[in-house]
Order: C-alpha cells, then structure tokens, then sequence
C-alpha cells in the first residue's frame, strides 16, 4: 500500500533526485540541528524545505531527508502521511484550500469550494486543473473562523472569501 | 478589542490592547508601549517569585483545560536538569482564533512572555511551536524572534541579566491533534502526533524526555501582565463574585454572528450582554439558534441557556458547557443542526491520531452515521446506536479527541433530537448499503 | 492524592484482583500482576517483550478510587489497590472495543489462516456483541507482499502496532511505520524496502488477529488441526525454545514457545523455515546388514550384531556423530567410544551470525548446530578432515553425520546410525541402522551457553525406525559396554549419575524450560 499512498499515478517513485540538502540549504539545516538535542527534531523544517524546493514530498525526497537525519525512510514516511500539509503528490501552481469546517460552513463555505472548482475548472476536489495551474482541497479547520470563509492559496491566507469574489480572485492569480 | 471591528466599550483590553496597531509589532514599536520591562525584571527576580505571583493572580490555563498556571509553573524545580518551555501556538479547535491575532498584531508580546515563562521554570529553551498554517503569525514571530535576538533580549545573556533565553519557532504540519500537548512534544521531536499515555507527565518527562511546562499563547502573553501590574490588579479585572475565574480572556466568536471577532473581557461576564451587544447579536433577520461557547468539543448550549451564564470557567459549566479554548461558535435559525454536528464529527474522523480503537474507529463510524441521517437515510435506531457509540468513546481514550466527538453529538441530540427525527423517513428499519467502498478515497 | 499505605510485604506491592490477593514487585503492569494469580485480563496492543503502547485499549479495567477505566498494561500496581477485571462497567468498555474493531475488519474466518488461533475471534466469542451494528461501507484495501515471509492484509489488522514495535525496538531495523491517521490509518513501508530482516518473521506470531500472514503457512492448515509439541529449534547453538506443529504426521510450522533465559517470544526466520527436511520421505526404514557382496533388510538383531561384530574386529574405531544429535544418545555413542577406545569426531557447519538486537544474548548463532556443547562435553572434537586417518582395517561409525562424509578409503568399513542412507557410503556399510530425527523421539539438547532443554516427540517415526538413544544403547550393551535403558528420561538419568557435569539433574527438573549445566551455576555463583 505504500506504493499506492505515495507514488502518483504514472510516476516512478525512484526518479532521479537531485539532492534538496547542499549549499545554502544545508547550512540552513545544519543551524537548525543546533536548536534540538536530537536530529530527529528537524524532521518537520526538513520536510518543509524539502517540499518548499521540490513542491512536494516525493519517496526520493524522504529517503534524503531520512539520510541526513540518520533516520529510516519507513519512519519518516509514517511521520510524513501523518500530517496533511505535506503533498505526497505534485499539486497545482496555485494549492488552493478553504476551509469548511463548521464555524465557516454555516457561514456558506461549501458554496466557495464549489466556486472555486468551477472558476479553476478543477472540476474536482483533489484534482489538478488540466492547465496544471490549479488543486483545489477542502481543508479542516485553518484558525480563522471569524473571517469566514479563510482560503489558502498557497502560502497566502485570504480572509473572507465569499462566491461572489471567487472569480476575481482566481483571476487574479497567474 | 474586536478585531477586525472596532472595540467595544465594554471590552477590557489587556492583550489584545494593540491588536490593529501595526507600530506594535516592530520591536521599537513594542518597547515605546512598554514591551521587554516585565522581562528584564523578571530575570533579576527568583523564579519562585515569579511563579508566586502568578499563583496569587488566579491566572489559569488560556489554552482549554484551564489549569492554574503559577501551579503548572511550581511544578517545574531547580534540580539541575535541562527544562523546556513549550508554547502551544497549535490553534486548532474550531472557532477559536485569538492566538493568530496574537502573534500577527504583537508577536513580540509572546516572545516576551515565552521568555518570561521559560525564566519562571528554570528553562534556557522555549520553542514555540505553530500550526504550519498560520503562515503570517509564523513570519510575525520568526520576525521578532529575529529582532529580539539582535537586541540582545534573547540568547546567551539576555537583557544583560548573564542568563540564556532561547526561543525557537517550530512550525507544524497540519494535524489538529498537535494541539494536545503531549502529541505537541512528540511532533516537536520530529514523531507522528500522537498524544502520550500520562505518567509521566510533562513536568516529569516531557520533550525529549526533560522535565517540560507546556503553556498556551494567551496564558504567557497574560502573565506578562499579571507581573508589569501584580496580581490584585488582574483579579480586579474580573468579577469579584468568583475568585476561581480571575482577570480577562480573549474570546473569539464566529458562525452566524453579526460582529465576527476576537473580544476581550473580564471573566464573569454576562455572555448574553456579550452576544448580544459586544458582538452585536445574530445577523440582521435572524435569531440565534445554538452556541457552542468553548470550541467545537464543548456541549452546545441553546440561546436560553446562553442567556444567564456567565463567562468564567464555573459559570460557562453550571450553564451545561465548558469555557474551553474560549471560542464562540453561533448558528442561527437557518442552520440544519444535524448538518453541522455531522460536519463537526468528520473533522474529529479526519483528525483523529488514530492510535486508540474507540477513536479511530468511532470518530468516523459516527461521521458516517449522522451523515446517513443527513442525505435521509437514517432510521430511529441509529440515534441510539448514535448515543451508544458516544457513550463507548467518552473517557476511555489516552487523549480526549475521542470525548470531544462524542460531547457535541450527544448535546446536539438532547437538544435538537426533533431535527435529526425530521430527517428520518417514516416507517424506515433498514438501510441498503453497498458492501465496500475504498478507504484511499 | 492519597496517604502512601503502608506495605503488607516489604520490597513488594500487595493488591487484590478479580478478589484474589496477588504480592509483586513494584513497577509490575496489571496484566503482568494478573497473571500471576490466573487471570487473564484481555489485551491486543500489549506484548510482554515489547514497549507499552496503550492503544488498544481491550485492557481498560476499574481500579477502586480511579475516576475513570485504566488501561491495565500502562498502570503500575499499587498497594492496596482493589482491581476489577470482569466488572459491568470493564466488560462494557471491552465489548465497545470488541464492536469498533469489528466494524470494518472483514468477517472472513473460514477462509483466514488465524482463525482458531485468533484473539479478535476468542474474545469476540467471549464478550463481544451477538450481532453487528454497523451499516455502512466497509474500509477496503488490497493485500500487500511485505517481502520475506510476510504478508500484509489490511482489512484485517486492528493498529495494534505490535510488528511496528517489534522491527521497531527489537530487530532495530524499522521498516514499518503506522501510515496516515484516523481510520485511514494503515501499517506502511517504504516502496522498496521489505521484511527481510533474519527475525522479521517474528511478526506474525506477534500479530493478534490476521493482518500479518507467513507466505509459507499460507492456507497450510487450519489451527484446530494441528498438533503441537514442545520442542527446541535444532537449527543452530541458540537453542530457541519452538514448537513442532503438524498435520496428519507432517511439520507444516515451527513456531517461538516463551522462554525468557533463551529466546523470550522470538524465533529467526532460519528456523522457521528449516522444517521441511523433518518431513523428508527417502528415509532409511528398516535395518539392513551386509550378507556375501550384498546388503540386505535384516532383523534389529542381526543388523545389531553384525555391526558389534564389525567394531569389534576393527584395528582402530572412529565415531563421526553428529553435533545435532541428542546428549543420550551422544553420551551412549561415547560409551561406545570409551569401551573400545574410539576416537570421536564432529563437523560442524557454520554460518553468518544474526543478532536480535532488542534481546540480550539472543542470536542466530554461527554454528548452525543444535549440540555441540553436548557433544563436545562427551568427548567429541571438531575436525575439519575427520576421516584423514582412517585406515584398511579401520571401522567408521556414522551417527546421523552422512552428509559430512566424503571419501572413505578402501578397506574401511562403516556401521551406519542414521536417517538416510546415503549412496556413497554403500560399498563400505557393514550395517546400517534406521533412527528418528529429533522430530521423532524425546531427548535433550545443550545449548551454547549450557542450558539443557528437553524436546518432546512430535510425530510418528517411519517404518522401523527407532529412538536413536535406543538404538545405540542396544548397540552399545551388544559390544558390552553397559546395560542401558530404553526410555530417553533414564538415559538421562544414567547420563546424570555417570557425567559430573549433569549431577542432579532430571526430565523433571528440566521441565519444558530448561536448566543451566549445574557446573555453571556454581560457578557463576
């Protein structure tokens, strides 16, 4: 089953990797090592950069980030698919989620989704738009309610998403 | 005061004071309103005496389980061993969204307070650790962080005092169980977020196995405060008819409220003065139809029994809820209650750790059922089974994320059974199902 | 908090479970504690020789004065503490776990390997519901090869995360992992690395239900057909405390018995899977002697005789035994040896050593004997050319050790104790006698550190063949070197009385656990 959770359709989980940890990002996590007594607690920032060069968290990419912590690749694949911010696949230009967790669902959150699956012509929760440029995800609870609906675009939390300015913000992005 | 609105004159703003003033959030900007002042003392002070007056101020956890926070703080003894401070920033309980205002109008606030807590409990090293999608407050507090370090506040001799403070930003993946502080420590340790099985507790064996405190955002920003001022001004803050309760809490309100924001009062306050007047009430049109007072694992309240609380951790419980993390979620008229209590579970499915059987199992057998019932497929006896179900998962789990599926399901039940009834097709006993379905979808 | 009680017993804690008193010492769990007086308090996660996990939470039990269920494998006995294990309110909790682990695990008893043998279905039968109330969609998803001898069916694992411990803590080489979260949940690992480790086997003992399956058992047998018998792993010094499982008078499995001094729960994959040699069918049936050129099937006597006769008549004997064989019938061959002034021989084959890492002194061991502590102890010598001095004249007995043989020089004549006979050896027998394997007949093996251990029979000899202890004592009494009984507990105990090393030592006193040589006892003392 790791095969099926990690490995996207048609793509081959040992591709050649070019190596995320060399130069400047290397000396980014060796300072990093010196704020924890283990190196086991730079996984998640390891992950993050991994993710932030690559776009995703590929088998490659775990079996260095595995490499460098000195950790197995099984261990840091259960530590990986534990949490959802990491992509176990390639994601469009622009990941796009909202939230719809209660506090913004009485607010009409599911109506943004839809929205915006139709303005990104995604189609489809989870799938990439043919152009590659959108991956539209529900997403649970992103901690601000009282600004409902938040929507992630990426890095760039945008408050107060309502359908009608769906299109505008869509648009706006490249 | 009620950001993004205006404050409200009944409002007593204390942390929140500077939220909306952007001058507050450079270092500068924070040391003219009088920022780092608490720090520098308190480094000269013994931290017993610290701790002392935070116990005397009443000051309790701000985070949800509402312990006392100079007792939490006495746990923690000079016995030469590496302590460590952990500053849950983990903001994950549905409704609540203080600790973001927080970070992103004075981040140095927490520093401050992060470093004063870590001074409080002989730790060299605080981390703060925030949710990986609070990507502004993360820049916010990485930002002051920065700037702490390159005044001198922060690092091996901090404010001159010739004692280390550290404080490190961690920055989470995405899993609302990180919030529950022992699967905090183990997610800061670079392990899946599963909570710990308690002894050892952390101030035995907590992040990496050293004596730990983990405290709440709002709670470190509001010792601060309780040292600048003392304790018989933070009790002053609150109503003097309830000792237990003292000082002010940020409470975060949302759902179908026409003033969505973050408010500051004394607790003891009147939560119906509150909902209705500071946050305005519901949306034009509209009546209230339930609250949830406390983020979505506390029972939901009816607007009638809204009405006479108060907002303190007693008052919250004597009116059948809790006090919680002290977010306000409001529905009106219009909401289908089984609907959301359907939704509230699925997130309770999609979160759990998934260690413990009756969570695992139970958080998403229950999403399945209520939402059966929602599309108008449900029949009289899954409300019991529904019940029963809640009763298996309540107080036998090593965390309480089991509990807290269960709690607004059998609230909602009690208090909204005659619209899950409405939904359920007369005369229906049975239910055709297709036999498998695939769990990656 | 309470005041501290006072203990009842000094140095232990005194608690009373299920209204029986139980005295242990402290820092003992509550399933352990339990035990001790006889109940079982039911469990998945916990494992004696693993970390505590605490997930299962089968083991939730009313403590007096607790506010809420414990789990039993996490908590610590307390003095004075009141435990109730078969309580309303614990059979309740249990039954509630019984029915969440169900509702998506697969009813597909008749056709799993684990059923009859599985604690989902024992204590479903116990305490679980009668009926199912679940109605939706079962979780789906496809089997998976974990590599080695292992296979993966998630429908039916219930997290319990026992393999992941194990190849986690024990085999320190952690290719599982619990993947996703919530009932997504599964156990993972990692595209291209497998189960390969030489003790991953181990987890599929150690799964409760029938998620972790052996590829070689695969749909072998069903539990309740099998007959099993205390035994010890043959394949090499360790001396792993296993049990012989076999269908209609076949080994189909061999699988770890408990046994802390040795191997606590664990057996390597080598001896798993070294069974089927055990079963082999061109076995050596009847006793054969030599008549003119040829030889021919003859009676126990006349096949006695003649090889009596043989070692006899020889200028030099040479005893080639094998370092498997049992220390009764090791120590009857060195009465043989010492009577007519034998030499005795042993060849031993070796292999790369595999640590347990979790479990002290716990190896596959590089001598992939069973005995040759014992053998050695009687009198045996490695040799790497163990027949470099045989010479015309010269008589070679070959006990269980063919295979070892090579050449043997013209005029050489060899008596044969054994299993097969083997074609090389056939122009020189003079006598060639048929015996059990160690599957076969009773006995006791010495490990590598001096620990004795019995083995029980497991299945029927063929044909003729007979205890191999049996067959060299009548052997041994026809060349006149004793008078020795028939059964394997009184060679033993002649053993005991005539080797210093075994003093005091009996079948009895060994039990199915074993005892360390008394000679190491004192001197460890």
């Amino acid at each position: 089953m790791s095969l099926h959770a990690i490995a996207p359709d048609g793509q081959d989980a040992h591709e050649a990797h070019a190596p995320v940890f060399v130069g400047a990002r290397r000396t980014e996590l060796d300072e990093l090592l010196t704020r924890y007594p283990t190196k086991m607690a730079a996984l998640l920032p390891a992950l993050w950069m991994l993710q932030e060069d690559r776009g995703w968290v590929s088998p490659a990419g775990m079996n260095e980030v595995a490499s460098v912590l000195e950790l197995t690749p099984a261990y840091v694949q259960g530590v990986v698919t534990f949490y959802t911010m990491y992509h176990l696949h390639p994601v469009g230009k622009h990941f796009v989620q909202v939230c719809t967790t209660t506090p913004c669902n009485v607010c009409g959150a599911e109506d943004v989704v839809n929205a915006f699956l139709r303005e990104t012509k995604c189609g489809e929760l989870g799938v990439t738009s043919a152009d590659g440029r959108f991956t539209v995800v529900e997403v649970e609870c992103l901690g601000a309610c009282g600004f409902a609906t938040p929507v992630m675009v990426n890095d760039a939390l945008v408050e107060c998403v309502s359908v009608d300015s769906v299109q505008d913000l869509v648009a706006g992005l490249d | 005061m009620g950001y993004p609105h205006l404050s409200h004159g009944r409002e007593t703003p204390v942390i929140s004071k500077y939220f909306g003033d952007a001058e507050a959030r450079t270092l500068a900007g924070w040391q003219a309103r009088g920022g780092y002042e608490v720090l520098r003392q308190a480094l000269a002070t013994d931290p017993v005496d610290v701790q002392n007056v935070v116990k005397d101020s009443g000051l309790r956890g701000r985070g949800g389980a509402g312990f006392p926070t100079g007792v939490k703080w006495s746990f923690m003894k000079p016995d030469g061993k590496t302590h460590y401070l952990c500053i849950n920033a983990d903001e994950s309980e549905p409704g609540t969204f203080k600790d973001r205002e927080i970070m992103r109008w004075t981040p140095h606030q927490l520093v401050e307070g992060a470093a004063v807590a870590a001074h409080a409990i002989y730790a060299e090293t605080a981390y703060i650790y925030i949710r990986g999608e609070y990507t502004e407050p993360i820049a916010r507090v990485r930002e002051a962080v920065r700037e702490a370090y390159a005044a001198g506040i922060l690092g091996a001799n901090a404010m001159g005092s010739g004692k280390r403070v550290d404080v490190h930003v961690h920055k989470g993946a995405g899993a609302y169980i990180c919030g529950e502080e022992t699967a905090l420590m183990n997610s800061l340790e670079g392990r899946r977020g599963n909570p710990r099985i308690k002894p050892p507790f952390p101030a035995v064996a907590g992040l990496f196995a050293q004596p730990t405190t983990i405290n709440n955002v709002e709670t470190v920003c509001a010792a601060i405060h309780v040292l600048r001022n003392g304790a018989d001004w933070y009790k002053s803050l609150s109503s003097p008819s309830n000792p237990k309760s003292t000082g002010t809490k940020l409470f975060s309100v949302c759902g179908n409220v026409a003033r969505p924001g973050n408010y500051e009062v004394g607790m003891g306050f009147s939560m119906k003065e509150f909902l209705w007047d500071v946050c305005g009430g519901p949306p034009p049109g509209r009546s209230f139809k339930a609250i949830i007072p406390g983020g979505s694992s506390v029972p939901i309240l009816t607007p009638e029994e809204c009405e006479g609380a108060v907002m303190d951790y007693e008052g919250i419980q004597a009116a059948g809820s809790l006090l919680g993390s002290g977010g306000v979620i409001c529905f009106d008229d219009t909401q289908d209650m089984v609907r959301q209590i359907a939704r509230l579970a699925r997130f309770y499915a999609h979160e759990s750790c998934a260690q413990c059987t009756q969570c695992r199992e139970g958080t998403a057998w229950t999403t399945k059922i209520l939402e059966r019932i929602r599309d108008g497929q449900g029949t009289m006896k899954d409300l019991d089974t529904l019940l029963e179900i809640a009763d298996n998962m309540t107080g036998k789990t090593i965390c309480v994320l089991s509990d807290s599926c269960a709690t607004p399901v059998v609230s909602g039940l009690k208090k909204f059974r005659h619209e899950f009834e409405a939904k359920i097709p007369k005369n229906r006993s049975s239910v055709m199902v297709p036999s498998f379905t695939t769990a990656a979808a | 908090m309470t005041a501290p009680v006072a203990p009842a017993n000094p140095g232990m804690v005194t608690l009373t479970i299920e209204g029986r008193i139980v005295v242990v010492p402290p820092g003992t769990n509550l399933i352990e504690a339990a035990k001790t007086a006889g109940v079982l308090i039911p469990h998945y996660c916990y494992h004696p020789s693993l970390p505590v996990a605490g997930v299962c939470r089968m083991c939730l039990v009313e403590v007096e004065k607790f506010p809420k269920l414990t789990p039993a494998c996490a908590t610590s006995v307390g003095e004075g503490q009141v435990v109730h294990v078969h309580s309303d309110k614990a059979r309740e909790a249990r039954k509630g776990v019984l029915e969440f682990l169900l509702i998506n695990h697969p009813l597909d008893c008749p056709i799993c390997d684990q059923a009859g043998e599985c604690e989902l279905q024992d204590y479903t039968f116990a305490e679980g519901r009668k009926d199912s109330r679940y109605m939706e969609p079962k979780r789906f998803n496809p089997m998976e090869d974990f590599g080695g001898d292992v296979l993966y069916v998630p429908n039916r694992c219930i997290l319990c995360t026992r393999c992941v411990r194990f190849m986690d803590v024990m085999a320190k080489d952690p290719v599982l992992n619990v993947s996703e979260r919530g009932d997504r949940a599964y156990i993972g690992k990692f595209e291209g690395r497998d189960l390969t480790h030489a003790w991953a086997g181990n987890v599929v003992d150690l799964c409760p239900v029938g998620a972790l399956l052996s590829k070689d058992f695969l749909n072998r047998a069903r539990a309740w057909e099998l007959d099993r018998a205390a035994s010890v792993c043959p394949s090499c010094s360790q001396g792993c405390n296993v049990m012989l499982e076999t269908r209609d008078n076949v080994v189909v499995r061999i699988r770890p018995r408990p046994n802390a001094a040795v191997n606590q729960h664990f057996a390597c994959d080598v001896g798993r899977m070294n069974y089927r040699w055990i079963n082999r069918r061109d076995r050596l049936e009847y006793p054969v002697a030599r008549t003119a050129n040829a030889l021919t099937p003859a009676s126990w006597s006349e096949a006695v005789q003649q090889a009596a006769a043989a070692i006899g008549g020889a200028t030099h004997v040479t005893v080639l035994a094998s370092p498997s064989l049992s220390n009764e019938t090791l120590f009857l061959l060195s009465r043989i040896a010492v009577h007519v002034g034998a030499s005795s021989v042993m060849t031993m084959e070796r292999g790369d050593e595999v640590p347990l890492p979790g479990v002290p002194d716990l190896s596959l061991r590089a001598e992939r004997v069973a005995n040759h502590t014992g053998a050695a102890l009687f009198g045996s010598t490695e040799s790497d050319a163990p027949l470099a001095s045989l010479a015309a004249g010269d008589v070679l007995i070959v006990a269980d050790a063919a295979a070892s043989v090579t050449t043997i020089p013209d005029g050489v004549r060899v008596v044969v104790i054994g299993t097969v006979l083997h074609e090389s050896l056939l122009p020189h027998v003079v006598a060639a006698l048929p015996v059990c394997n160690f599957a076969e007949e009773d006995g006791t093996f010495t490990n590598l550190r001096g620990r004795v251990q019995r083995f029980l029979q497991a299945k029927a000899a063929p044909a003729q063949a007979r205890p191999s202890y049996r067959v060299v004592g009548e052997l041994a009494t026809a060349l006149g070197a004793g008078s020795f009984p028939p059964l394997a507990a009184d060679v033993f105990a002649v053993m005991a009385a005539t080797f210093p090393a075994f003093t005091g030592m009996t079948y009895r006193t060994l039990g199915l656990q074993g005892a360390p040589l008394p000679l190491l006892v004192e001197a460890s003392a």
